[in-house]
């Protein structure tokens, strides 16, 4: 899909990008950018914007200064529901789910970005509209596989251990076939067991699926293990951008954390 | 429980589909099955009563036919309307005027009343849609309110025929088929009743019927994988009031009178009444909602003639009660633990 475009230029591009609540700054002219390919992480303290970070990337916030560029479109001027279209898929911390549908359906509407048929060919079941259901039916199914949600795919979302839930997030985001996938805290809430295979599962669906991962997280083994490049937000401000080494070494950081354990200490 | 472990070949994923379509596919000649059936007895009773119960019969029909509407908007979409009765009224009375003033075939002017209504629908839902909850449904009892008081407005009078109404004949059978004209109705409701259930079934499965869900469930979410929500919503705004005209269409012919005190708001509460009765988020549930809505309040007048809304709120009670999700909740339940007991062994 993306082979057309040149492949220095990155895939994502966030310039100065502001974002103001009433008078406090969530975010104060961040800029990076993301490289087709690779897994790059976002981290931070609590409040550090990263959040509000993500979702300016999926237009719930808009930017009040600055722009982001997304496979050579401005991303930042376009409707909410347009940003699946343009390949940018995502899961949700506290997980979004549609909480009284089967797996499969939810998978299923995370294939709507490609849904042609509309409402007059959906009624009168056209055969326009049983193609685009068929196609939708694939794609569902092969993310369904993908993350080994096969056993679960007719069971209401609702009745699912939160582990589960969370790969049904990931398998909904996969089904639009996205090149960008942002992973909203993808460890939270796991148990041990899960939280050790989520590495692998994410270099591994990057491989298969030639994606590009923004990753924002508070677990640092999953960080520095998976990301190929870093950036660190502090109160809204970029404090460091580089490899892992880099970043986990970088003296801003490094006060941003430890600033904040001894308040926890406290 | 599996890791979090990709384990997809191809081969499984083609097979799961295939599963999957064989699946859907029994299932829904069972359910074909079912609807036959239903639709051979439907058609039976025809020939089986006559008189009063034939248009009682035809009467829950439409309400049935209004009530799927209604599911649509506010079970499946989430967005309630206590002002339905206005487009029940606006479905009628556009049967009423056309069939008075321009002699129009009451089989053209039934849908052109439905297509009214889409119209007016999606004008109302898309100003509507910046209204969220308790909101919305403020705005839909002001529609509610107004509606009849507009239909006995000065100005619309020579149209709308005022508080006397427009009085309507009603159709005899074509083609010199040996038909009673109320069995001819009667038949001729069942067939718009089935026709619309199958493009309501169609709609509800398909990917636009998804979304329409999806928004219900969560609606950022919905946007965030490329729901276009402000279409989606006002749409099914449109689409549900269409429904909901075509059954006050049919109703207005079935009692040849058209009046701006048949649909009081009263009449928007009783149709919110059915859906949830008949089980909100469901289709056949309208059915179920109909039969309440038009036979209880008889029953009730029956048990007492002095307290008979008193009887009518304590049946609803009790109906709420003992199935919370409706009629179709209580039937799911019973299906799904019939389902458990056979699964016991394994």
């Amino acid at each position: 899909m993306n082979q057309n475009k040149t492949g220095d230029k990155p895939l994502l591009q966030v310039d100065n990008v502001s974002v103001r609540f009433g008078g406090i700054v969530a975010l104060d002219g961040v800029s990076f950018d993301v490289r087709r390919g690779e897994v790059r992480g976002l981290i931070g303290p609590n409040g550090a914007g990263k959040s509000t970070l993500f979702n300016c990337l999926s237009r719930l916030y808009s930017c009040d200064e600055g722009s982001i560029h997304f496979d050579g479109q401005v991303l930042s001027d376009q409707p909410r529901h347009r940003i699946a279209a343009m390949g940018v898929g995502r899961t949700f911390q506290n997980l979004a789910l549609f909480r009284t549908m089967t797996v499969r359906d939810n998978v299923l509407v995370g294939t709507h970005a490609h849904h042609r048929a509309g409402f007059l060919r959906d009624i009168l079941r056209l055969p326009a509209a049983v193609r685009s259901e068929r196609a939708a039916l694939e794609r569902a199914e092969e993310s369904i596989e993908l993350l080994g949600l096969g056993p679960f795919a007719n069971t209401i979302v609702a009745d699912l251990p939160f582990g589960t839930q969370k790969r049904v997030e990931l398998a909904r985001a996969l089904a639009c076939e996205p090149s960008l996938l942002l992973l909203d805290e993808p460890a939270c809430g796991l148990n041990h067991e899960e939280l050790n295979g989520l590495g692998d599962l994410i270099l591994d669906i990057r491989q298969r699926l030639n994606l590009t991962v923004l990753l924002v997280e508070h677990h640092m083994g999953l960080v520095m293990g998976v990301c190929d490049r870093i950036v660190a937000l502090n109160f809204g401000k970029k404090i460091a951008d580089g490899t892992p080494t880099e970043v986990r070494q970088h003296p801003e950081v490094i006060r941003a954390y430890l600033g904040e354990e001894q308040k926890e200490a406290a | 429980m599996q890791n979090m472990t990709t384990t997809s070949t191809t081969s499984s994923t083609a097979s799961s589909v295939i599963s999957a379509g064989a699946a859907t596919t029994s299932r829904s000649y069972l359910g074909l099955a079912g609807i036959l059936v239903l639709l051979a007895l439907a058609i039976a009773l025809a020939f089986m009563v006559k008189g009063y119960v034939l248009f009682q019969a035809t009467m829950l029909l439409s309400y049935a036919i209004a009530l799927v509407g209604l599911n649509l908007l506010t079970g499946y979409n989430g967005q309630i309307s206590l002002g339905h009765g206005a487009f029940f009224a606006i479905g009628a009375y556009t049967v009423g005027v056309l069939m008075d003033k321009a002699s129009t075939p009451y089989w053209l002017a039934v849908p052109v009343g439905g297509i009214v209504c889409l119209a007016a629908g999606y004008a109302f839902g898309r100003p509507a849609l910046k209204l969220q909850g308790l909101y919305l449904a403020l705005a839909t009892f002001a529609l509610g309110v107004v509606t009849p008081q507009l239909l006995k407005y000065k100005h619309l009078e020579h149209w709308t025929g005022g508080v006397g109404g427009i009085v309507l004949t009603k159709p005899e059978a074509p083609f010199g088929l040996p038909l009673t004209a109320d069995q001819w109705f009667y038949l001729f409701t069942l067939a718009v009743a089935a026709v619309l259930m199958w493009l309501a079934r169609n709609l509800i499965d398909s990917g636009t019927g998804r979304a329409i869900r999806a928004i219900r469930d969560h609606e950022m979410a919905a946007e965030s994988m490329g729901v276009d929500n402000r279409h989606y919503k006002s749409m099914t705004f449109g689409i549900s009031a269409a429904f909901t005209g075509i059954g006050g269409g049919l109703s207005a012919l079935a009692v040849q009178f058209v009046s701006p005190d048949s649909f009081t708001m009263f009449l928007s509460i009783s149709l919110l009444v059915g859906v949830v009765v008949g089980g909100v988020g469901t289709l056949w549930g309208a059915a179920f909602g109909a039969a309440f809505i038009m036979f209880v309040p008889n029953m009730a007048e029956k048990v007492s003639k002095d307290a008979a809304w008193g009887v009518y709120g304590v049946v609803l009670i009790l109906f709420i009660f003992v199935m919370p999700g409706g009629v179709m909740g209580l039937l799911a339940k019973v299906k799904s633990s019939l389902a458990r007991r056979k699964d016991l062994p394994v």
